[in-house]
């Protein structure tokens, strides 16, 4: 079947995040197919890799960077989310005339539109950390 | 094509949650896709009239509540039990609203292929 993710809160004010990469895990070991992970809201924050966890913690944007570009997946980050919380690349910074990016390589910034047509061709849609 | 149900439970300006909710079931109708409203809980509130949201430095929601119909959102739904508790009725509302009991929220979203709670 194919999936396509919503994560709608941030990895240190939820345990969504973590529950979503879990569950994307477990569907593509299960040999189900992952349309597009999309981050909205304050779900934003998992693709900051400049979130910093103390060593003996996890690093959820790190995991979710290596989770996502070695399984070849689309990720998708709400720009519009993203840019109201500091969540930038470097195209965003030019744009702005800020410094410092902080989106991590593996998502890219784009628009709602990106989530519609993800669901719209999915099986199944699976929102997490929605309602708050 | 698949038909979205987009459900808000929080009031105006206490986040952006209000906001985004709206923002998303904007971007359905943008992308051509069938899309309701369903308001449940404290999302009640988004519809009061005259909302002043200047005295708190926030932007006020009803310009984009008022293009909803313009998308071909008509329907925007309400949980009839939220707005009761909260005194409100369909007419003291800013746009037309169908109030529904928990049999009807039951049917909506199982009308729906897409759910997505806000």
């Amino acid at each position: 079947m194919k999936f396509t993710l919503l994560i709608q809160s941030a990895p240190i004010d939820s345990q969504s995040s973590a529950t979503a990469l879990r569950f994307a895990r477990a569907l593509l070991a299960k040999g189900h197919e992952i349309e597009r992970i999309f981050f909205y809201r304050s779900g934003v924050q998992s693709a900051n890799r400049l979130a910093l966890a103390p060593q003996d913690e996890t690093n959820l944007p790190l995991e979710w960077q290596s989770f996502i570009s070695e399984n070849q997946l689309d990720a998708v980050v709400c720009i519009a989310a993203a840019i109201r919380r500091g969540i930038v690349n470097a195209a965003e910074t030019a744009r702005y005339g800020v410094e410092g990016d902080n989106l991590i390589e593996a998502a890219e910034l784009s628009g709602l539109g990106q989530l519609v047509a993800a669901c719209a061709a999915s099986d199944r849609v699976i929102t997490f950390g929605g309602g708050a | 094509m698949k038909r979205f149900l987009i459900i808000a439970r929080q009031a105006p300006y206490g986040s952006a949650a209000a906001r985004e909710a709206i923002e998303l079931a904007l971007a359905c109708a943008l992308f051509d896709q069938p899309v309701s409203l369903l308001l449940l809980d404290d999302a009640c509130f988004q519809l009061l009239p005259e909302h002043k949201p200047a005295a708190i430095q926030q932007k006020n929601l009803a310009a984009m509540q008022q293009s909803l119909p313009l998308y071909d959102i008509d329907k925007i739904y309400i949980c009839e039990k939220s707005m009761h508790q909260r005194g409100l009725h369909p007419e003291s509302l800013s746009l037309e609203v169908v109030p529904l009991d928990a049999a009807g929220m039951k049917k909506l979203i199982r009308e729906h292929e897409v759910v997505i709670n806000v």
